[in-house]
């Protein structure tokens, strides 16, 4: 399986930003909110530098992030907001642990790669990644490899959503 | 051989319980609290026809995020769930009852050996009692409510050994504190066992602050082997015989890790990151605004109790507010019958009814832009609170700061 898209990559001083909790991606002030269809403007609200994110990203954008994304609570909002937004992928250095499940429970592709931010990517680049090796290609040549899905993760996905994943296999 | 939480998921699961694998595990305790609840409901009727919940008698809400509701949107979600509870015979603990996470160890639903899930991301603190807990999304959650179980990876083990006793004074949260800072970064997506005098010799309350803030650690859980107070404790309320599970002496870890507590002292995460940890005694003179007692981490009897032993007698400093949340009702009661109460009203505190506070945008805790807050809660990412500047450190040090209206540990008071 092979996703393409333009990546956003989230950086401050030309470094990935490392630990953005789920209140930075998605504030618990707007916690009550329940369409995920409204929560697509509040994604990064609360990131100095990248309140803005909602008007700038796309459909089938991918997201490059640093160490422990995600981290902070459970909330799933910080999850639905991107796939809103229609993000297509995440790819961090690491995950909150929680904030993994939820991406992978509601089908959000989400890899993890240690050497993303050796990759070269700007804004705006076009990227190529197979989910099924981790390989992530821009113009063709590797430029990162991700640890690839675990066998649950790439049922999930494949199925949709652990919803639809469970009803394939109960 | 298997660790603390290998062995737990043996018990729970078909599958082969090895670091690295994805499980299928059953879950004896499912729950949802005020926060993602109605997403819970949401979930379970857009997904499902009828047969909403696997065993009701497993099913609870717990209401504690917002409590009560100080939103029209958080008391329409609580409505939702009270009336899918209804529906479908499920018990509330409602808006009176307190922190969630607390009350299935107060009342006799998690104890020692249990699998429990959560909408709370610090639902990992039953590991203080030596149960597996999770923290997990409304998505998570609903799958649970509805098929009894859930996926998980199966995460490797680091032992924690403290070595030595502090001299000076110190508390639980000071010894969370300096897990925080030493081990983020090393745990990340682990599991936790924690070992050595100094634990053994934590109460429950103790147990429950260390094992709070593994979250911010960034581990699975931390477990902290039960000793007789707390499997006591779990007796009593669950009725049951209970059995403390432990690792095998040759248990496989990843990796251990010392750490010396010997020089242990009052410590304080500044603003940002519970990770920036410094000594209390290091910090120039600081003025603050609030502070903030409570939350999961240090909201039991004995925290309110080393709060009260600082402000008896003493007041707190002018144009300081001091805002006390008790972690549950038992709680709240318990500092009625002790006093304790009046003598925090005596020094100018404010208490509220038990619930979570200040963490979760809740009744009573946020902070205003350049306010200065000592927290005793878990977390003081920017805009958690509020927009001030929250610092976390022990009850003790809390207290301390609000009689002297700068950030002080006791014994400078």
């Amino acid at each position: 399986m092979i996703i393409e898209g333009r990546v956003w990559v989230i950086e401050k001083d030309g470094k990935l930003i490392d630990d953005i909790d789920t209140d930075m991606i998605y504030h618990n002030k707007y916690l009550h909110i329940t369409d995920k269809k409204e929560m697509a403007k509040y994604a990064f609200s609360n990131l100095p530098g990248w309140q803005d994110f909602p008007q700038k990203a796309r459909k089938g954008d991918i997201i490059i992030a640093g160490e422990n994304f995600g981290c902070g609570s459970s909330r799933q909002h910080a999850v639905d907001c991107f796939i809103s937004l229609g993000i297509e992928a995440i790819i961090a250095k690491s995950f909150g642990a929680i904030y993994k499940r939820n991406a992978i429970n509601s089908g959000l592709a989400v890899l993890e790669c240690k050497d993303i931010d050796k990759a070269g990517l700007k804004n705006g680049d076009i990227i190529e990644v197979n989910l099924d090796n981790g390989e992530v290609k821009k113009n063709g040549k590797i430029v990162a490899k991700a640890k690839p899905m675990n066998p649950v993760q790439a049922a999930i996905y494949r199925a949709g959503n652990l919803f639809a994943y469970a009803k394939s296999f109960r | 051989m298997p660790t603390i939480i290998e062995k737990i998921f043996q018990h729970h699961s078909k599958d082969d319980v090895k670091p690295g694998n994805t499980i299928w595990l059953d879950v004896d305790l499912r729950t949802a609290r005020d926060f993602a609840g109605a997403q819970v409901v949401k979930n379970l009727l857009e997904n499902y026809d009828g047969d909403y919940v696997d065993d009701a008698s497993k099913t609870f809400f717990t209401f504690d995020c917002n409590a009560p509701a100080n939103t029209i949107g958080y008391a329409n979600n609580q409505q939702i769930c009270r009336r899918f509870a209804r529906e479908n015979g499920i018990k509330v603990f409602d808006v009176n009852r307190g922190i969630g996470s607390h009350v299935v160890m107060e009342e006799g639903l998690a104890y020692p050996g249990v699998t429990a899930v959560g909408t709370d991301s610090h639902f990992n603190i039953l590991g203080a009692i030596g149960a597996f807990g999770q923290g997990m999304g409304d998505v998570d959650i609903a799958f649970v409510f509805k098929t009894g179980r859930t996926w998980f990876e199966v995460p490797p083990t680091v032992k924690v050994n403290f070595l030595g006793m502090p001299d000076a004074r110190w508390s639980a949260k000071d010894l969370a504190l300096l897990c925080v800072k030493e081990l983020k970064g090393k745990v990340l997506g682990k599991a936790i066992e924690f070992y050595g005098e100094i634990v053994d010799k934590l109460s429950l309350a103790g147990r429950i602050t260390l094992a709070s803030m593994v979250t911010e650690m960034g581990g699975i859980i931390g477990f902290i082997p039960p000793n007789k107070e707390v499997i006591k404790f779990c007796r009593e309320r669950s009725g049951r015989e209970i059995e403390a599970i432990a690792a095998d002496r040759d248990a496989d870890y990843e990796m251990e890790i010392d750490m010396d507590v010997s020089n242990l002292q009052p410590l304080i995460a500044l603003p940002g990151s519970p990770a920036n940890v410094k000594r209390v005694a290091d910090l120039p003179s600081i003025e603050v605004n609030s502070i903030f007692i409570g939350s999961c981490t240090n909201g039991r009897e004995e925290d309110m109790e080393a709060a009260y032993n600082v402000v008896k007698g003493r007041k707190i400093a002018e144009n300081v507010m001091a805002k006390v949340v008790p972690a549950t009702r038992e709680v709240w009661s318990y500092m009625l019958e002790k006093g304790i109460i009046k003598e925090m009203f005596d020094a100018g505190m404010i208490i509220s009814h038990a619930a979570c506070g200040g963490c979760a945008s809740g009744q009573l805790g946020m902070t205003g832009k350049g306010e200065v807050q000592v927290s005793t809660s878990n977390r003081n990412f920017r805009g958690k609170q509020g927009d001030g500047d929250t610092y976390l450190a022990s009850p003790e040090t809390a207290a301390a700061s609000a009689v002297a209206g700068y950030i002080t540990e006791v014994d400078d008071l």
